[in-house]
């Protein structure tokens, strides 16, 4: 049957995401990149069908939902299905979104529906208009020199920690507090 | 940066996450709330003369008991309600049963009581001041809890916010028990329940504003 079908694919998905992303907790660069990627193209379709008036809005939430996803990933436990963690993440920031514009347009779309989270997948990205170059560029140096070295630049930690003179925990710090700071400053705008 | 440069930056160097993160938090910040209205307590409030005494009582148990599962329940549904997507759950019953119990202790004792003695048991000696006294011992467990939410993801701010408050002021309910002389039943369930509120309430006005992510 298609119902059937339907939900074996969505199970299937499920497990799928929740492996990677439980691997990416205990620290897999690799399956964590992977599941970043699965999960913004099926974000992209959530989206995509929300916002169908603001569609040059749709990567910008989508980055913004993904840094939340990010930033959170201490607060998910593996015996919850990982759709609805990640579901309540962008429904979040779904209706922050819609409460910074006008509430006529809250009204008006329905963010209700579980359903369509993982409806129709959208593979093409547009182009961000928000800048996050720019804002990282913003944070204080403690932050900003971790996250230079450590995530952008590819180095170790201790690489860093002997680069910029913090201590190795002081980068971690960094990296940390700098994305929610990030977070914080996209918030603001 | 596009999205992909964006997902190369969050996987790049990605450190393992600690599983019991939201627990140690908690953890923490319980321990500065119960240290910091133990505190209060004995700087300035003062340990009630015949505590050793009372200790050795059921009714002193009792009283204890009230403040504790409003605590439990308070804590389990913060740490829930720190998730996406987790509603509050089972606390809501410890909560319940916790205010349903001291109130049916109440009634019954207002119940048997001689008729002049009952504004003596819902009053006691310290009304005016017991519901201040806890809102104020609330204060650093109410700090160090927003502290913890503040790190996590609540979806639900008003509620998250409200169940911290609790967690809180009921914490500091059990210490103000080690200070309070009042034994009555009706007493706590009016003036400690109010004491506990007081801090949920601003919990819940302030939870959407404080707690955004």
């Amino acid at each position: 049957m298609d119902r059937t079908t339907h939900n074996e694919s969505l199970r299937r998905r499920e497990i799928d995401l929740q492996t990677l992303f439980l691997s990416g907790l205990k620290g897999s660069q690799a399956d964590y990149a992977r599941f970043l990627r699965e999960l913004s193209t099926h974000l992209r379709g959530f989206l995509r069908a929300r916002l169908l008036r603001q569609p040059d809005e749709i990567e910008d939430l989508l980055q913004e939902i993904l840094l939340a996803v990010h930033n959170g990933r201490q607060t998910y436990q593996s015996d919850q299905p990982l759709t609805a963690w990640v579901f309540a993440i962008a429904r979040y920031k779904l209706a922050d979104f819609y409460r910074s514009r006008s509430r006529h347009d809250g009204l008006n779309d329905s963010i209700d529906d579980t359903e369509e989270l993982f409806a129709e997948p959208c593979l093409e990205p547009a182009q961000a208009s928000r800048d996050l170059d720019k804002l990282l560029q913003e944070l204080p140096d403690k932050q900003r020199l971790p996250i230079l070295h450590v995530k952008l630049e590819g180095l170790s930690v201790t690489e860093t920690a002997s680069l910029t003179g913090l201590s190795e925990s002081a980068v971690k710090i960094g990296v940390h507090r700098g994305l929610k700071a990030l977070a914080a400053m996209i918030r603001g705008k | 940066m596009n999205t992909d440069d964006l997902i190369s930056m969050l996987s790049t160097g990605v450190e393992p996450v600690d599983p019991r993160a939201i627990a140690k938090r908690f953890s923490l910040a319980i321990l500065i709330g119960g240290v910091g209205a133990l505190l209060v307590i004995l700087l300035r409030f003062g340990v009630r003369p015949d505590l050793a005494e009372v200790a050795t009582t059921p009714i002193f148990w009792a009283k204890i008991a009230f403040p504790l599962s409003l605590m439990v329940g308070a804590l389990l549904m913060v740490t829930r309600l720190s998730r996406p997507g987790m509603t509050a759950g089972g606390g809501k019953l410890w909560v319940t049963l916790g205010v349903a119990a001291i109130w049916v202790g109440a009634l019954y004792g207002l119940a048997v009581a001689p008729a002049d003695e009952r504004v003596a048991m819902v009053l006691g000696k310290t009304w005016k001041v017991c519901a201040f006294n806890i809102s104020l011992l609330s204060i650093p467990g109410f700090i160090a809890v927003f502290w913890a939410l503040r790190g996590l993801a609540p979806t639900q701010p008003r509620l998250a916010g409200a169940c911290g408050g609790l967690l809180a002021s009921s914490l500091a309910t059990l210490a103000y028990c080690l200070h309070c002389p009042e034994m009555a039943v009706p007493f706590w369930g009016i003036w400690y329940l109010l004491g506990m509120l007081v801090p949920t309430l601003v919990g819940a006005a302030m939870g959407p504003r404080w707690l955004r992510w």
